[in-house]
Formats: C-alpha cells, structure tokens, sequence
C-alpha cells in the first residue's frame, strides 16, 4: 500500500513581517505625521532612525523622541463562486520607538535607536476558507541600532551604524494529511513557533544641508538573514509527529532618499523615496527535521517595490505645531502569489498629527495614520513544486494607526 | 478653548478607526444566479439505487457520508433550477452502524490509522454504534431512495423492508429500508413512485454482482450452519414483458427472492428487465414528462477493493526464495506431485491460492501459484501475508532445519511428513477472486451494460451514464473542476476506506457528470459543485 502524502505544504508564509506588503512604516510620530518622510528632515531625535548622519545637525546637545501607536487593520475576504465571506479579527499592534541623540563635539554626535520595524499580528476565523495557507500569524521583531554622526563639513555628514535584530514568529494553518483528508477529531493544523531569533545588519546614510531651507538625505539598510533553528512544530488533530523545523528569511535591504524644504518660516515640505529590495524574497522553504515530513516549500516571488511619500509641517504659534502627509505604497507581492497572511495590494496612506510643546524642552507629539487600499480579485495558485490547492476571492482592507509620544530635548 | 477644537478634532480621528472595508459588491446582495431545467423538471428529485447512491462510504452508512452523496449534490444543484427539497433518511450520527449488529455488517465507519512513519491501515472507528437498527428515520416521505445492499431486482421486492424481519439471525429484510419503507409491504419503487417523481436517477445492479465479488465467490455458512454456494444464476430467469401480466412478474421476482443467495450473480436478464419495469413505470413507458438518467455498472477491476493489494507482493530475498522453492521441492516429493514444485526468485513473487480445501479424506487438497490478472481482496490479512508465509508457507526454525539438513545431502525422517504437509499456508477462496470467478463477473456485467443501454435506447425520457467507462478512467486520473482525483487508495481522493464507495469528492465528480449529462440532453444549465472543496477520507487522530 502506497504511504499517504503528508501536504504540509505552504505554512509559514512569514511575509507579514516585512514592509511594503504589510509593513505599515511607524517609526517615529512626527515623521508619521508627515506620510512618514523624514530622512532629510533634521527635527528630533527621530533622526536616528531615518538618517543617522543627520544627527549632529540637531541643535540640542541631548534629545530624546519616545512613541507608541496602536493599529488596527481589518482585511475582509468573500468569494462570489463560493459564496462564503469571513474577516479578520486581529488584535491592535502595539509599535514601539525609542531614540536618544547626544552631541559630544560639533563634529560628532552618537545616538541609540530602538524601534519595532516589522511586527503584525493577522488572525482569521479558525478554519474559515483559506485556513490551508493562514489560520493566524503572529510577529514580532525589535531592532536595537546604535548610531554614529559625523560632520565632514558644513554641508555633510555621514552617518550609521550596526544593527541587532531580535525576531519571534508563531504560525497556525490547516493542513492535509492526505488530500482532501479530515481527522477524527476535527480539522488537522500545523503551528509553528520560535522566538530570540538573532542577527546582525547595518545601517549607512548621508546628509547634505544645503541651507537652513535644503537638505538632501539618503538612508541605506542592509539585507538581514533571520535563521531559525530547531523551532518548535506542534500538531493538532493528527498523529504527533516529533519535528523541530529550521527556516531561514530574508530581510530584505531597503533604500531611501528624500529632501526637504523650509518654504517659510513655518512651512516645511519633505519627500521621501523608499525602495524595498523584495527580490531577496523568492521562496520560504521549511526543512522539517523528521525525514517522514514533506518538507515545505513555499514560492513568493516577491519583486522590489517603491513608496512615494509626502508631508508637510505647519507651525501655528510657539504651542502648536501641526502636520499632515500622503504616501502610496507599492505592494511587493506578484499576482499569483496573494496570499491571505499578506492581504496588501497597492495602498494610499493618509496622514495627520500634531505637537504641543508644554515647555521649552518637552513636547507631545499626536500622529494618526489611515491606509487605504482598493478592493482586489487576487489568487494564491502556488508553483508545482508547492503542492498548495489554489485559492482565490476579493479582498479588502484599511489601516488604522492612533500614535502619541513624547520629545524631549536639553 | 484653542486646544479644545484639536481634541476634538483627534476624537473626529477616533471615530474614523471603527469604520470597517467594505466591498463594492457585498456577498449577501449576491442573489444566486436562476438557473434552466430545461426540458427537464427538477421539482420532485427522486434517486433510487444503493449504497452508491445513499452516500454510503467507509463500510458504513452515516450522516455526512448522505449529506455528500451524489443525489443530494445534484439535489442541491438543482434548486437554482426549480428542484424542491431532497429529503433523506438520516442516520443518526456520524458513527453509523446498528448496535448489536456490528459483527454482521452493521460495523462503525472506517478511519484511517496512521503511525508516525507514515503506514496505514483501515480500522473501525472506536466509537461504539449507538444506533437502534429498530429505530426509523426522522420525515414521512424521502426522495433519496438509496438502500445500502440492495440488488436491482429487490427495487421490486415487497417486504424487503419488513420491520419484522429486521433481525440477527436469518435477517431477510434490509434494515436501511425498514428504517423508512411506507408499509411493511412496501417496494422501494412503489414508494418512490407514490412522490410522483418529475426526475430521477437510478443506479443499481452493481450489488447483483459486487458481493459475490466482494465475497471471493467463496460458500458462505447460513445461520442454520448449512453452507451456501455463491451462484452464478445466468440464465435461469426469463420473464417476456410484452407478454407477462402484473401477476406473472409479482411470481416471477418472488421465486426468484427464494432461491437466490446473499452472494449470488444474479441472471441479467433479471436485471435488465427490473430496469426496464423501473424505468417505463416512472415515464409512464416514455409518454409523461419525467426524465430520468439510469447508470451502468463499473467493471471489478475499476474498484480498488480488488486492486489495491498486488498478487505478487510475496518480496523475497535470494535466501528466502530458496528456502521456499526447497520446501516445495520435498512438498512435491512427498505427495509424488511435481505441481506444487513451485519455483521463487529473489524479489517479487506472486502468491500461492487455495482450489482445493484440505479435509479428514483430503490432506493436500490442491494449491497452485496465481496468474497474472488474480485478484486479492482488500479485506485479505495483510499483516499475514507479510509475517505469516500466508500466500506461501510458515517456514518455522524446526522446517528450515529440517530443509537444511536435507540440502547438507542428509536424510529426511517420514515422521516429519505431517510437519510439511500443514506448513502449506495458501490463500483461501474467499480472500481471492481467480479466474473463472473474474470471467463470470465480466461476461455478467458485459451483460447487464448491454441490457442497460437496450432499456435507455427504448426510453426516450432516459439517457444513460455510462459509469463503467468513467471509473476505468479514474485509474489515470479524472480531473473535475480543476481537482484531479484517483482510484488509488488511501491517496487517491476518489474511493472510500472500504475501497467500494465513494468519498464526498469522488460523489461530486459523478455529480458533476450527471449534470454534465443532464444540462447537455435536457438543455438544463445546472452548475457544476467545487470538487476541491469536498472532503476524501479520515485520519484518526485521537
């Protein structure tokens, strides 16, 4: 008698981490405010994660920026063939950032940056439709980047440092242990969990102050290779097969440049240019360690993917500063390969916020974010070699983001 | 007051968040779309057969296996098209089987074990059957007609699901039919005839022919502990329609229920004239309005119950293949028949069947090696075959011994005679179909297709589904709606754990055919059903 095929195919689809598909960028609240532009806005410690370089031109000895945003993001999915409808119920996101600048000469300045570039949390209705590709998926990631500034003269600086990255995922899909097999006790799932996974990048960037009304600005991020050892696999309503898993994803290297411009004393625009290197992304391909597990490969196709954004900053009186942005922001993910965990087709992201400056060193800063993305008919058919039953249907989604946080500077 | 209006205006901000997407086109505006019946009338669907067409699967009838049976995914199909509501004698559960009656044939439903390297086998679910084989189905009239086990002429057999008769021990009525029959009395067709069907389906045959198959052709002991013969019945019917009055058939089919077996083959005549009174009583001889598509019966080597376990699955290594051809050596010598010298090679070798049982006046009885096209049966011990020289010899320390000190040129002691002789462990009759069986159920099904297609060309209101040809197909793979299924299995997709019946996704794609068949002849438009989205067989887990 023939041995059952085991499709454990297509789980892990960790794309939700990465930025462009899902990454809704919040890394700072007043550079949200301003559709998220700031590598050439020398404002607030916020720098240090935008442009490093840019730090010594900050004119505070000591600034501190510290934020946190709660989203919600809600993906609805119904198929008109199928007649059947279902929709997330994802908990709010929670990203955190931290900056600290310090001056120690004129020429040079150092700084930490923490923040939470890749972290989302999509949950749908156990065992709803599309549960062979995602039941839910949880991220999360925190980055911890010391940086270092210096002046090369008066118009530039350049900046960066190293990058320790610290990522966790659990993953929860159905799968067959047979095609079109149910079990005893109910639909078979997969889950898949590891935390504490480390690694190393850089960051690289460079400021050009042209004026006190130009600066032109460019950030680099290096590729980031997440390897996860030995991870835990625990099976639900099947037999428990004994298997760690390994995996390794790609972060992929992200490139930004951008100006800004001080058109009056108290108007300011920026515009940032975002290239995400997708490309990396071509496959995630699980290697169970029990040999009597199919291995899992899981094709992305990912391609590398632009964001245009825009903001502008107004300063109303010596209390209140306001500011408002726009960004459109290209998906990474190839027609054929949507797949519900990364539900983000192309997406226009609407900005707002301001500041209110309680005293001379203390601001709150206030940011709000909402992304807009259009309806779309999209499929996952999978490659050959996937072994994953195709799935399609419409899909819309929105973004909501509430952030508050705190300036200080000395 | 200034700060009051950006509060406001960040609460504005709040309000925004709970707004959820929304598609231009919602789901629940979605009317689903009218569909055409055609020349055809779907308002009163009635399907009448077997298991095939009750949603039996996994050696058991139960709810989910009805709720996918090919009947009820037409039924449903046929909503959009004016059909009415399909009615069906659930079951109560999904264990299935009649408490009490489990060793009879009334078993829970199979599951599929599976170790952790991945082996599996079928067992019974290890839930016991909580249902009362006394205890009828919840409705008053039902349009799946399907009896699990019935044969084509007992459509027509008054009293086949006589409550009376429901028990253990001779059990002379079908408990699925006793389970909704009108009257004691009733005939199935009589009760799907009294719905004043405007469609049906109508499959059967298929038992006149399987369970003398399933069974191996082997006698079956009767509950008097007589032994019964399987029969092959050919030509012993024979009823001139054009001729014959109503009181004529009524004693035609009643000699035939006493003296057919359980097991038997049954005459096609028989079958093609039970078609033929079906088919011409529900259309009125082909002049009302009701139509109707009648399927024909797939070959025996079309089903994996009889494909799935090779004849030559006797793997040896060179030192078992001598070991073996050297037994059977001084087999050979000590009965002075060089017959049973039977030759083994290093690999696969086919197995040793049983002709000749052994008794008190016959201790060898006859043995031989299989051929090619033999069969064995999915319900053979394959844990023997592979542990216990079942197929070829229990070759015990003491037996290898002995060959050993043979081949060494030493002498063999006569009083060891009785040690070889019972070391023989060849396949019994029952777990085997072999040649002349495999001929008659092929001359048998040749002949009730041949009779099926003379009833559908007579019937103008009928067309037929050519069942046969489609399940050889599977063997390579049909692919419906996009989902290729098998016969392979386990794996296939396509066939249920008992290897017979159908999976939920094996039912969609006769579904699909129907109503291939359906919209092509009767201009109907009915919609295909999403194979893919139907479940194959079930893991135990637990």
């Amino acid at each position: 008698m023939k041995k059952l095929l085991f499709i454990l195919a297509s789980f892990l689809s960790i794309s939700s981490i990465y930025a462009g598909g899902y990454r809704v960028s919040i890394q700072g609240q007043r550079a949200l405010a301003m559709g998220h532009t700031g590598v050439a806005v020398v404002n607030s410690a916020e720098l240090a994660f935008f442009n490093p370089a840019g730090l010594v031109f900050l004119e505070n000895k000591l600034n501190i920026s510290a934020g946190v945003t709660g989203i919600q993001s809600n993906t609805k999915y119904q198929n008109l063939q199928t007649r059947q409808a279902f929709e997330t119920d994802n908990p709010i996101g929670t990203p955190i950032n931290i900056y600290a600048t310090y001056k120690i000469t004129e020429k040079i300045a150092a700084g930490i940056a923490i923040y939470t570039p890749y972290g989302s949390s999509v949950e749908w209705p156990r065992d709803w439709a599309g549960s062979g590709l995602v039941n839910n998926i949880e991220l999360r990631s925190i980055f911890i980047n010391p940086v270092i500034s210096f002046k090369v003269n008066d118009v530039l600086s350049i900046g960066g440092g190293p990058i320790y990255a610290i990522g966790g995922v659990n993953f929860d899909r159905n799968i067959e242990l047979a095609d079109g097999a149910t079990s005893t006790t109910g639909p078979s799932s997969i889950e898949i969990d590891k935390q504490g996974v480390t690694a190393w990048g850089w960051k690289a960037s460079i400021l050009f102050k042209f004026s006190n009304k130009l600066a032109l600005g460019a950030s680099y991020q290096s590729k980031i290779e997440l390897d996860a050892k030995n991870g835990d696999v625990t099976f639900t309503n099947a037999p428990q097969f004994d298997t760690g898993f390994n995996a390794s994803l790609p972060l992929p290297a992200e490139l930004t440049l951008g100006l800004s411009y001080q058109l009056t004393d108290k108007l300011l625009f920026a515009f940032d240019f975002n290239r995400a290197y997708w490309n990396a992304y071509r496959s995630l391909d699980l290697d169970f360690t029990n040999p009597a597990i199919t291995d899992s490969n899981n094709t992305r196709n990912y391609k590398d993917a632009s964001t245009y954004r825009f903001g502008a900053q107004y300063n109303l009186n010596t209390k209140f500063t306001l500011r408002t942005g726009y960004y459109f922001d290209e998906t990474p993910l190839s027609s054929g390969f949507f797949s519900p965990e990364t539900p983000r087709n192309d997406s226009h992201g609407f900005t707002a916020g301001l500041s209110y400056n309680v005293n001379e060193h203390l601001a709150i800063d206030a940011s709000f974010l909402f992304l807009y993305f259009d309806e779309i008919d999209e499929s996952f058919d999978s490659d050959s070699r996937d072994n994953i039953p195709p799935f399609e249907g419409t899909y819309k989604s929105n973004v909501f983001a509430l952030g508050l946080g705190i300036n200080y500077k000395l | 007051m200034k700060k009051n209006i950006y509060i406001y205006i960040a609460l504005a901000s709040f309000g925004f968040v709970a707004c959820e997407p929304e598609f231009n086109q919602p789901l629940e505006d979605t009317p689903i779309a009218v569909q055409s019946s055609g020349i055809a009338d779907f308002s009163t669907y009635i399907s009448i057969g077997n298991s095939l067409t009750a949603g039996f699967a996994d050696g058991a009838l139960y709810r989910d296996g009805q709720e996918n049976s090919f009947a009820n995914l037409l039924a449903n199909q046929m909503k959009s098209a004016g059909g009415g509501e399909f009615n069906i004698p659930f079951m109560p559960d999904n264990i299935g089987g009649f408490k009490g009656f489990e060793d009879i044939d009334f078993g829970t439903r199979f599951v599929l074990d599976v170790d952790t390297q991945g082996n599996q086998t079928p067992s019974p679910l290890s839930e016991t059957a909580n249902n009362d084989i006394a205890t009828r189905a919840e409705g008053t009239s039902f349009n799946n007609m399907g009896v699990p086990g019935a044969k084509s002429y007992q459509l027509l057999l008054p009293g086949l699901g006589n409550p009376n008769n429901v028990v253990r021990c001779p059990l002379r009525a079908n408990p699925y039919f006793a389970r909704f029959a009108q009257t004691p009395l009733s005939t199935i067709i009589g009760d799907a005839t009294a719905q004043a069907p405007t469609f049906f389906t109508l499959w059967t045959g298929n038992n006149d022919v399987l369970s003398y198959a399933t069974s191996g052709g082997a006698p079956e002991e009767q509950c008097d502990g007589s032994i019964l013969e399987a029969t092959n019945q050919v030509g012993t019917f024979s009823l001139d329609l054009s001729t014959a009055t109503p009181q004529d058939v009524a004693q035609a089919y009643r000699t035939v229920a006493n003296t057919y077996g359980s097991n038997d083959i049954s005459d096609p005549a028989l079958a093609t004239t039970t078609i033929a009174l079906i088919a011409n009583t529900l259309t009125a001889n082909g002049t009302n309005n009701t139509r109707g598509v009648v399927a024909n019966i797939p070959e025996i080597t079309s089903i994996p119950f009889f494909t799935t376990v090779p004849n030559n699955a006797l793997v040896l290594t060179a030192e078992q293949a001598a070991g073996l051809t050297g037994f059977f050596g001084l087999y050979a010598n000590i009965t002075g028949n060089p017959n049973f010298a039977f030759q083994f090679n290093e690999g696969p070798n086919r197995f040793i069947i049983r002709t000749v049982p052994t008794s008190e006046t016959n201790p060898i009885g006859d043995f031989r090696q299989m051929t090619e096209n033999e069969l064995l049966l999915l319900t053979i011990d394959q844990n023997a075959l592979r542990t216990e020289g079942y197929g070829s010899a229990r070759i015990t320390p003491e037996i290898a011994g002995i060959l050993q000190t043979i081949g060494a040129g030493g002498t063999f002691d006569p009083a060891d005679v009785p040690k070889i002789l019972t070391a023989v462990n060849a396949i019994n009759d029952e777990d085997v179909l072999d040649t002349t069986e495999l001929e008659e159920l092929s001359a048998a099904i040749t002949a009730f297709n041949t009779g099926i297609a003379s009833v559908v060309d007579a019937n103008p209101n009928i067309v037929l589904y050519d069942a046969n040809s489609r399940l050889k197909e599977l063997s390579g793979g049909i692919t419906s709606e996009g989902i290729t299924v098998t016969s392979e299995f386990g794996s296939g997709g396509a066939f249920s754990l008992d290897g017979v019946h159908l999976t939920p996704r094996g039912n969609a794609v006769i579904a699909n055919d129907l109503i291939e068949i359906i919209n092509s002849n009767f201009d109907a438009t009915l919609q295909p059903v999403p194979v893919g989205s139907f479940n194959t067989i079930t893991i135990r887990s637990n």
